[in-house]
Formats: structure tokens, C-alpha cells, sequence
């Protein structure tokens, strides 16, 4: 099979495992969880072209997630409490009076929609612009990400009375009209979320297939030889950084309306450790890896949670050293090898350590 | 003036001055190498021209003065270098290599589609370093010449008018050095090249003029001829081994 061919074929399976196969065998329940998972697989896919293609360990992509999910929540909040009413958590707290300024505009929500996704992008535009600048790369980019979703977090439970602080945003009843309590409509979720990512996944096989993306993964092996070619390569991660926000900002939007709350502890740092994990196991330079890698993880956590809740922090820990030790390429690597084996074909551009 | 012009080039690392008021006029189409103990800045020179490490003094090509400027902007005015060890993008194949080193002046939109066959000048620069066979190997699975001449090739994509090439024979085959020594004379014909070196043998084949450097200073200047007979030439350097 053609490279071509093989590919279209991957996404045909994916639409249907996810449009056909897993509606028909997944109950209500198990279809929700699914729905998560599904989201942090976005947040995942965008790992995968900031770290695996360019050497970017975002170890800090629970902020990302978050602006996109309390932007989301927000106006749901809004649209809950109706015209002119306070949410639920302002009053009951009952430090405030009117609504805070930087709350107003989410009431709209073409504003709201939106800023899930621009809202990051933005922010990691800054950001992006102060860290590649000044050549802030490798161990000391994971830190600083790691830090700036510590310090998210933080910010965010300090503001009890406009963020709902540790509690965040909880109890969202509707989704632009609709009732999330009905089973029909949770579905309706479900398959506006597996949109998104096989979306998502189309984008960043264009992004890797494209001229960028083997400018990228230039970068991620010899930044500095890039610079001889005429390039900034501050530039160059900037997109592939930025894009990964959106990703997250988009899949941080998702989760709201699937889980019914965001708060920070499912945007700090070990949520944020728990996406780059997914993305380790998976495989972070391949374009599928990520996302199975997530999903994989993700639900692991789950099933060895039901059983034994104290041992999946142990698991955990196992999962981000054993991949990055033995298997450096992820599940997706284990595909390649076979595929070597058959028939000697060159490989895509591989990851076979771990960028300094 | 054209070509490279470099006055009072000084670098000083941590007090260790590395070069020492160096002047230095390479016309357009000259073959110019540079050789000199080691230590005694020849490398050290070749980045304080590209930006890599700070210099004071001036340097100017074409009219443009180089100083100051940032590695990547020094590039687009046309100066292309190569690395003592190959640096070339290892896990991209070498028709990649070639068309990223084509690249910079690319718009967004056709950054962000993909590649369709071979865009003119990287089929020129294949066929002029000889890759063509191999073009669609991995880098990293090149012979260590065929990784020099790759790097060559990236110099010519990039359409660079001033290539400074660092000990491109280095660990070359005797059928290698000869094949690079003629590609010398291929790029001179538009291009003026500066090659760092070692191997008298190929300085004597394939230099026009040839810069003595020592201890952070020009010593000599001229033929190949004029530098050999140079006493204090043959004492610091060719004087122990080659006259």
C-alpha cells in the first residue's frame, strides 16, 4: 500500500471506529467517559507537533486547556443563570453584587466560542515570542511551562468569588440550548468532540507533511544549523507551539460540556504531566501515536482506578519512564518496526531520543 | 568594492584574545584558503563573519557591513558556511535538506503545503554535488564526504555568493578530495569561496591565493608559491613538515 493510500485508510478506520463502532458497543456511561478521553487526545495531537516534531517539551498544557475550558464554562455559566442573573457560585458566595467586567463579554457567544480557541493562542503568542527570543529551550522550557500551569492553578483558586476557586466552574445544566442531562444529547457531545479531533488530526498530518513540518523537525534536530539556512528558528516553533494551544484550548472547550465542570485541578501541573504521558506511551512523532497514547492512558486510569485507586500514581510514574527508556518511538513505533520488517521502505522522520 | 572585506577584526573570549586585528580582502571569484596552526583562529574568524560569536572591527560584503547583524539575517544577504563535522539534518532526506536550505524566502502558503517533486535548483544542486542517486536517503546514511558535498549543495540552494567552507576534505577519500576540488572550481565561477584547510597536497591543487594566519593575526599573503617561500611562513607552520 502507497503512503497515500495508507493514510487515507488510517482516517477511514478512525471515522468509523469512532462514529459507528463505538456508539453501537459503548453504553451512556462508557460513551461519556470516552468523550473525555477523546479530549485529552486533542490536547494530545498538539504535543505531538510541538514536542515530537519540534523538540518542545510543553510540559504546561493544562493552561491552554483551561483558558479554552473556563472561556467555554463561562458562558455556560451565563446562559444557565439567564439574562441579567449572576451564576450560581457568585451568589452563593455572596461576595458580589454585579458581574465582574471581564465576565460581560462571555455572555455572547460567537465572543465565547472563539476565545476557547484564540484566547490560548494568544497567550502561548506571548509567551512563545519571550521564551524563543531568548533561546529558552530544552530542560529549562519544560520547567517554565511546568511552572506557568503551577502558578495558573494557583491563580485560579485564589479567586474563590470570580472563578469559583478550588470548586471552579461545576454544575453546568445546558450547551447552547440544549440539556446536558438528556442522554440524547450527551451523545450529540460525544460525536461534536470526535469531529473535533479527527479535525484536529487532519490538520496536523497537513502541518507534518507540509514544507513546515520538515522545517520543524530540522529545527527539533539542529536549531542552530537553521539559522545558517537564513531562518529564525524562534519563528518556526512559535507556529508549532501556537497551534498546539489552540488545540489544547479547543479540547479544554470540549471537556466542559462532556464532563460538566473545569476546575484546577484538571488544568495543573499533574494534569498537565498526565497529557505528555499519553503522548510518551503513544509515541510523540508520529501523528497517530499521540492520540492513541491518551486515549490509552486516559483509560488505563480509569480501569486501574475502579480496581486499585492507590496504585495508579505508582502506574503512572511507570508509564513516562518505561516508554521514554525502552521504547523511545511509543506504540506507534512498534507499527513502524513491523512495517520495516515487511518491506524495507525508508522510515518518516522518527524520534530515537530524548531532545536535550 | 566587492567581495569580502574584513578590517581590524577583533575577538576576545573571556580575555583569551582568540583574534587579533585580522585584515583580510577576498575579490569576487577568488579560491581563497586559509591555513594556519591550530589555535590560530582561522574557524574563530569564520564566525565572527556569520554572526555565531561577537566581534569588533568590520566586516563587509557586497557593500553590506556583516557586524552586528544576527546569524540568520547574515545568511539571507548571501553568506553560506559549512561545519568542520558535517551538520546536516539527519533524520530528513537529502532532497529535503536541500529544499529547506532553499527555503527561507518562502511564503506562509507554501510553507504549509507540501512538497511536489523537486523544485529547479535542487535538481541542479544534486546533479552538481553528485547526490542525485541518493536522493531521497536519509541524511544520516551518508558517507561522511557525500554529507560535505550535501552541505555544499545546501550552499548553492540557498544561492550564497560567499561560501566559507571549513576543512571540507577533512577525512576524505584521495577520489574525494579530487571530486571536491573540482567542485572548488565549479562555485568559484559566480561565487567568491573561502575554505579553511589542512592538506597542503590540496591547497597546492586547488587554492588561487592562500591567508596564513597565526596566533590570531594574517602572517602571509599571496600565491601559493609567494606563502611557501615565505620564511616566516615556513617557520611557524609549513617549515615543519611540507618545504
Amino acid at each position: 500500500m502507497s503512503p497515500r493510500l495508507r493514510t487515507f485508510a488510517g482516517f477511514g478506520i478512525t471515522a468509523l471506529l469512532l462514529f459507528a463502532v463505538a456508539p453501537l458497543v459503548l453504553g451512556d456511561f462508557r460513551l461519556g467517559l470516552l468523550a473525555k478521553y477523546l479530549c485529552f487526545a486533542i490536547v494530545a495531537v498538539g504535543i505531538g507537533l510541538a514536542w515530537g516534531r519540534g523538540g518542545m517539551l510543553a510540559l504546561g498544557q493544562g493552561v491552554f486547556f483551561g483558558l479554552g475550558g473556563y472561556a467555554m464554562a463561562m458562558h455556560l455559566k451565563l446562559a444557565d443563570a439567564g439574562p441579567g442573573e449572576l451564576p450560581d457560585f457568585m451568589t452563593l458566595y455572596g461576595q458580589l453584587d454585579a458581574l465582574p467586567w471581564w465576565w460581560a463579554p462571555f455572555a455572547n457567544p460567537v465572543f465565547a466560542l472563539l476565545a476557547t480557541v484564540l484566547l490560548p493562542m494568544l497567550v502561548a503568542l506571548l509567551l512563545g515570542l519571550l521564551i524563543f527570543r531568548r533561546r529558552v529551550r530544552g530542560a529549562y522550557f519544560a520547567i517554565l511551562s511546568q511552572a506557568l500551569a503551577a502558578a495558573f492553578a494557583i491563580l485560579l483558586i485564589g479567586q474563590q468569588g470570580t472563578t469559583g476557586g478550588t470548586n471552579g466552574l461545576t454544575d453546568i445544566q445546558g450547551f447552547f440550548g440544549y440539556d446536558l442531562n438528556d442522554p440524547v444529547n450527551r451523545r450529540m457531545i460525544y460525536f461534536i468532540i470526535a469531529t473535533a479531533l479527527l479535525l484536529m488530526l487532519l490538520a496536523a498530518w497537513q502541518l507534518m507533511r507540509s514544507r513546515y513540518g520538515e522545517l520543524l523537525v530540522a529545527v527539533r534536530d539542529a536549531e542552530e544549523r537553521v539559522r545558517f539556512l537564513g531562518y529564525d528558528p524562534a519563528n518556526v516553533k512559535l507556529v508549532a507551539y501556537v497551534v498546539a494551544a489552540g488545540m489544547a484550548g479547543l479540547a479544554g472547550a470540549l471537556f466542559v460540556p462532556a464532563v460538566g465542570i473545569i476546575s484546577p485541578a484538571l488544568i495543573g501541573v499533574v494534569p498537565s504531566i498526565e497529557f505528555v504521558i499519553g503522548v510518551a506511551v503513544g509515541g510523540r512523532a508520529s501523528l497517530a501515536g499521540p492520540a492513541i497514547g491518551a486515549i490509552a492512558v486516559a483509560w488505563a486510569k480509569t480501569a486501574l482506578s475502579e480496581r486499585v485507586p492507590s496504585a495508579w500514581t505508582y502506574f503512572e510514574g511507570l508509564l513516562f519512564v518505561l516508554p521514554i527508556v525502552f521504547l523511545p518511538g511509543g506504540i506507534a513505533s512498534l507499527v513502524r518496526l513491523r512495517r520495516r520488517r515487511t518491506a524495507e521502505a525508508p522510515a518518516a522522520p522518527a524520534l530515537e531520543k530524548v531532545p536535550s | 568594492m566587492t567581495g569580502l572585506s574584513v578590517r581590524d577584526l577583533r575577538v576576545v573570549f573571556d580575555g583569551f584574545v582568540a583574534l587579533d586585528g585580522v585584515d583580510l580582502e577576498v575579490p569576487e571569484g577568488d579560491v581563497r584558503f586559509v591555513i594556519g596552526p591550530n589555535g590560530a583562529g582561522k574557524t574563530t574568524m569564520i564566525d565572527a563573519i556569520t554572526g555565531l560569536v561577537k566581534a569588533t572591527g568590520h566586516v563587509g560584503f557586497d557593500g553590506q557591513d556583516l557586524l552586528g547583524r544576527k546569524v540568520h539575517r547574515i545568511a539571507r544577504l548571501g553568506i553560506g558556511r559549512t561545519f568542520q563535522t558535517a551538520a546536516v539534518f539527519e533524520e530528513l532526506t537529502v532532497l529535503q535538506n536541500l529544499d529547506i536550505a532553499a527555503g527561507w524566502g518562502r511564503r506562509a502558503v507554501s510553507l504549509l503545503r507540501a512538497r511536489r517533486g523537486v523544485p529547479p535548483e535542487v535538481g541542479k544542486a544534486l546533479e552538481t554535488v553528485r547526490l542525485s542517486a541518493v536522493r531521497d536517503q536519509p541524511a544520516g546514511t551518508l558517507a561522511h564526504g557525500q554529507k560535505q558535498w550535501l552541505e555544499i549543495g545546501m550552499l548553492l540552494v540557498q544561492d550564497a555568493r560567499l561560501l566559507l567552507l571549513d576543512e571540507p576534505v577533512a577525512g576524505m577519500s584521495h577520489d574525494e578530495r579530487d571530486a571536491t576540488g573540482e567542485l572548488l572550481g565549479v562555485l568559484s565561477r559566480d561565487r567568491t569561496v573561502l575554505v579553511i584547510e589542512h592538506d597542503m597536497d590540496f591547497l597546492r591543487r586547488y587554492a588561487r591565493t592562500v591567508t596564513v594566519m597565526h596566533a590570531g593575526k594574517v602572517l602571509s599573503e599571496g600565491s601559493v608559491a609567494e606563502v611557501q617561500a615565505d620564511p616566516r611562513v615556513q617557520e611557524v607552520y609549513l617549515g615543519r613538515g611540507a618545504s
